[in-house]
């Protein structure tokens, strides 16, 4: 399967051209940038984990390009994907987030169903890899 | 004009008898309003032969203290502060039976938080009123210290998107189709299809509430079962809008609490509920962690014309401060009514944190929202993929785009519809970050994607061509300036 | 797909590549010239600067090069991605941080620079203090400067041989690095004094071999530092009578041989001391009525004042100097 969390998850992988150019509307906007990572794909995960710091007063992406791939080098099974924060007042929160990577197999999520009283039922998403591994073992090139 | 001064000696002022609402006190044209005060202004069409200041000045009394005759019994208050004052009459373009009255009150006359208490003083009472044509209440402005009384939207824009994580785009929505008849198995299908072909949310309509071809519980239990299903094949968080609306707050409790147990991310309520519901709800909704949507159901037996009624930019003020956190705003190219700058005045007044006056988009007042938290506006009813360049133009990424039609009548199937839109829209945002002119290249960026995407290939062949251009009846007084283009 | 936005500017030159049947291309320097909008910048570097006519004339020298380089490159008779990394040697106060500024705006009107802003730090923003701090200090530092110009102000403090202890010798590396393999994305203009700037190349090859231009900045003579005093006057509504023009232009004499000169530096300090020695002068003699041209005029006694003048005293110094170059 492939998960469509970010703003361009519905459309092709993004080229790092394409990237380069989210980047420049970004800093143009004088959003901070920061990148991260995670092999726990569920959409209550909220926290992945933080590639070095945002990154603030950027004017070209370079430097943001030269991050990801260094997360792509470090992370290759991992999801990647590229935060910017605003900071004007009454905003304070990610503008922008889009994912820059994925592994090479997305295994998915399986439904849990707790059946309760009446006709109701609790449910819980459970990504398969996060079931099968601890964390930094769970995705694998050609697994 | 004839002679307006108040009389201001007591016993002349309040000997037995009928006066002009001018003489009473109602009409003061030096009156300056205070920082406290609330203001309000109204299109005044005076019947014939009345004067305008007489009007005005009678508007001001009968949305506050006046009756129509002099009352001893006013001596026993503080009257002056109480009564309405009338201090401004401003003449319309093009028209010489009409104009704008601003109304200033003082906040005293209300009770916080309150909208219930509002509405009724202001107009409760004076649309009937004979001498009055017909009436609209324009615009009004909040001081801080009223704002402050109010909770505000439970969940707001910011909050939602961070509940969603979902950033940078637009939001897709959808109501289900057929709007009455479906089964709970059967409705909770074009859930589970819409959201998993990539919506982030669908919709009950306003009135589904809970017929006998459909119970209200099965609707829950179903579109619940379509939402888990479609969060696990995409990964993403994705809801619908559960309408809890009924006949009493007792059933609308209950409902609301399912909701909530079936682990709802977001109820919705109509407006006919009326602004006591809709506080309560809103209460509600804040200490059970849920969003809530509002449909403006009824809204434009009131809203619609532009001679009589009550503006739909006051209503999203008042809903703003009630508390919801979503609200159908208008569309502009879409079926239902909506002049352009009548639409984007709305939008701004759900959406920003202080609004400028913009005569230009129907904003009389500035108003500072003193931090409450901001609504998202919903567009619905009408709209195709094939507008998504004109969507993402005029409203930016804080709206939620409403694609009912649209995805469900799609060809190839209701996933495949909703997968159109997304993809439309996703291109579309790309394209406009890259720096693209979406205006003029819209069609051509849409017929890219289509190349590649065949459900949005589909769509665009279905409904291109479909557009709704009727004359508005609410247009905006004001005379454009030039620009440039 | 739409192209992606690069560092040369787009240019309709379908022909330049020879297209079939074509008569052969020309180029219209004069008209390149003037559509990058680099006579506009030069025009600008000499209002703001007094004087420094051999910076100037490299300046535009470089600028000719690099022109006729990009022209070149249009045309497939490319020589390669040329090396624009720099380095300032001279005195303190001779318009260094002004001209590696220009210098940015003229590289970014030729293309090669995306952004053209000028990021300015010395060795304390690059190198840590402990370690590990160094490494992504100077990695925040460079991340700023991409797409413009890192100017390293006495870049020689990098290089600190006889403390084993330093850590400047990984910026060192790390700023090669970039300085070679990323030279799309910066630029790097080391600037400093002469001779330390020389030692600092000799035990740096690497470093040495990465530059492309060599700008000397000379002092400023006295006329021009007379001139310059005359400017920052003018800007503050100043004027010297004569008797006091006379006593600053031998006050210029001296102070240049003093140690920690810096230039027009120093002359706004000097300034600066006579102001207040003026507005000392008019306070005491405050009983009678002043006019403008009191307010506005310096006399000798305002300049005289200095203990530059007392010639006893050969240690004095004026102090100049703002806490950093010794």
């Amino acid at each position: 399967m492939r998960i469509t969390q970010g703003a361009f998850s519905f459309l092709p992988d993004l080229t790092d051209d394409e990237i380069r150019l989210q980047l420049e509307y970004c800093l143009s906007n004088g959003w901070a940038v920061s990148v991260e990572h995670t092999d726990d794909p569920h959409p209550r995960n909220t926290y992945w984990d933080m590639w070095g710091h945002p990154m603030f007063d950027l004017r070209d992406p370079a430097g943001i390009m030269t991050e990801l791939a260094e997360c792509r080098l470090a992370n290759p099974e991992s999801y990647i994907r590229i935060n910017a924060f605003d900071s004007t007042h009454g905003v304070e929160s990610i503008a922008l987030s889009f994912i820059a990577g994925r592994p090479s197999a997305e295994p998915g999520f399986r439904l849990d169903r707790t059946e309760t009283a009446g006709r109701t039922q609790r449910y819980s998403l459970v990504p398969y890899a996060v079931d099968k591994s601890p964390a930094g073992e769970r995705y694998r090139a050609g697994v | 004009m004839s002679d307006a001064t108040p009389i201001k000696d007591p016993k002349e002022r309040y000997r037995a008898g009928v006066l002009k609402y001018a003489k009473m006190g109602y009409w003061d044209g030096d009156y300056e309003p205070k920082p406290t005060d609330l203001l309000a202004v109204f299109r005044v069409t005076p019947q014939e032969g009345v004067d305008w200041v007489e009007a005005a000045a009678a508007v001001a009394g009968e949305s506050s203290t006046a009756t129509w005759t002099v009352v001893w019994t006013d001596r026993l208050t503080a009257a002056e502060n109480y009564r309405g004052k009338a201090y401004k009459i401003e003449p319309i373009p093009g028209r010489d039976d009409q104009f704008f009255a601003y109304i200033a009150y003082d906040i005293e006359l209300f009770e916080p938080g309150s909208i219930a208490n509002l509405t009724a003083s202001i107009i409760g009472n004076v649309f009937g009123f004979k001498p009055v044509k017909s009436l609209r209440l324009e615009d009004m402005y909040f001081p801080p210290a009223y704002v402050k009384t109010f909770d505000g939207p439970p969940t707001g824009i910011i909050v939602e998107r961070e509940r969603l994580d979902k950033f940078g785009r637009p939001l897709l929505g959808a109501t289900i189709k057929p709007k009455l008849g479906l089964s709970g198995k059967n409705y909770g299908r074009v859930v589970y299809e819409a959201l998993r072909g990539g919506l982030d949310f669908t919709k009950d309509d306003e009135n589904i509430n809970s017929q006998s071809f459909q119970h209200w519980r099965d609707r829950f239990l179903y579109c619940m079962e379509g939402v888990n299903k479609a969060q696990a094949a995409s990964g993403e968080v994705k809801g619908h809008y559960l309408n809890v609306t009924a006949a009493t707050m007792e059933d609308m409790y209950e409902r609301a609490e399912f909701a909530k147990e079936l682990g709802s991310n977001i109820i919705m309520l109509d407006l006919v509920i009326g602004w006591t519901a809709i506080q309560s709800m809103s209460k509600w909704a804040q200490r059970n962690d849920v969003m809530l949507h509002m449909h403006r159901a009824g809204h434009s037996t009131y809203t619609r014309q532009k001679d009589h009624g009550v503006s739909f930019r006051v209503i999203s003020k008042w809903l703003r401060l009630a508390g919801v956190d979503h609200l159908h705003a208008g569309t502009v190219v879409g079926k239902l009514e909506g002049d352009r700058n009548s639409v984007l005045g709305f939008y701004d007044v759900l959406r920003e944190g202080r609004n400028e006056v913009n005569r230009e988009h129907g904003l009389f007042f500035e108003q500072d929202w003193v931090g409450l938290r901001k609504v998202m506006p919903v567009a619905s009813g009408g709209i195709h993929a094939g507008q998504m360049h004109q969507l993402l133009d005029l409203f930016g990424d804080d709206v939620v785009l409403q694609f009912g039609g649209g995805t469900i009548g799609h060809p190839e199937g209701i996933a495949a519809g909703a997968t159109a839109n997304r993809v439309a829209l996703e291109t579309m945002v790309k394209a406009r970050n890259e720096g693209r002119d979406i205006l003029m290249e819209g069609p051509r960026i849409l017929a890219d994607a289509a190349k590649w995407c065949r459900p949005l290939r589909a769509a665009l062949d279905t409904w291109g061509e479909v557009t709704f251009d009727y004359a508005s009846t609410d247009t905006l007084d004001v005379v454009p300036t030039p620009t440039s283009l | 797909m739409e192209e992606p936005t690069n560092t040369r500017p787009e240019r309709d030159d379908d022909a330049a590549s020879g297209a079939a049947g074509t008569e052969p291309v020309t180029i219209d320097l004069a008209r390149e010239y003037e559509e990058a909008g680099i006579a506009e910048v030069l025009d600008a570097l000499d209002r703001e600067l007094v004087g420094l006519q051999p910076v100037k004339r490299r300046v535009r020298e470089i600028a000719a090069l690099l022109l006729v380089e990009q022209v070149r490159e249009r045309m497939g008779l490319s020589a390669g991605a040329p090396s624009l990394h720099m380095c300032f040697t001279g005195n303190p106060g001779t318009g260094k941080t002004t001209v590696a500024m220009r210098m940015a705006e003229i590289l970014h009107r030729l293309g090669y620079c995306r952004k053209g802003h000028v990021v300015a730090v010395t060795r304390d923003d690059l190198v840590g203090q402990y370690i590990g701090h160094t490494a992504p200090k100077t990695k925040e530092v460079l991340k700023k400067a991409m797409g413009g110009v890192l100017f390293i102000d006495e870049a020689y403090y990098l290089h600190r041989p006889e403390n084993e202890k330093d850590y400047g010798q990984e910026a060192i590396e790390i700023l090669l690095q970039v300085m070679e393999n990323q030279r799309d994305d910066l630029v790097v203009i080391l600037a400093g004094y002469k001779d330390r700037m020389d030692k600092f190349f000799a035990s740096n090859p690497g470093m040495s071999s990465r530059i492309a231009h060599h700008v000397e900045f000379p002092d400023y003579s006295d006329t021009e530092l007379f001139e310059i005093a005359e400017i920052m006057l003018a800007e503050w509504h100043y004027r010297f009578d004569e008797a006091a023009a006379a006593a600053f232009r031998e006050y210029l004499a001296v102070r240049r041989e003093r140690p920690h000169f810096a230039n027009a530096r120093s002359v706004r300090n000097a300034l600066d001391r006579i102001r207040l020695r003026q507005a000392l002068r008019l306070f005491e003699e405050r009983g009678r009525q002043l006019t403008a041209d009191d307010l506005v005029t310096v006399c000798e006694s305002d300049v005289r004042a200095s203990r530059l003048f007392d010639v006893d005293d050969d240690e004095t110094t004026e102090d100049d100097s703002e806490g950093g170059t010794p």
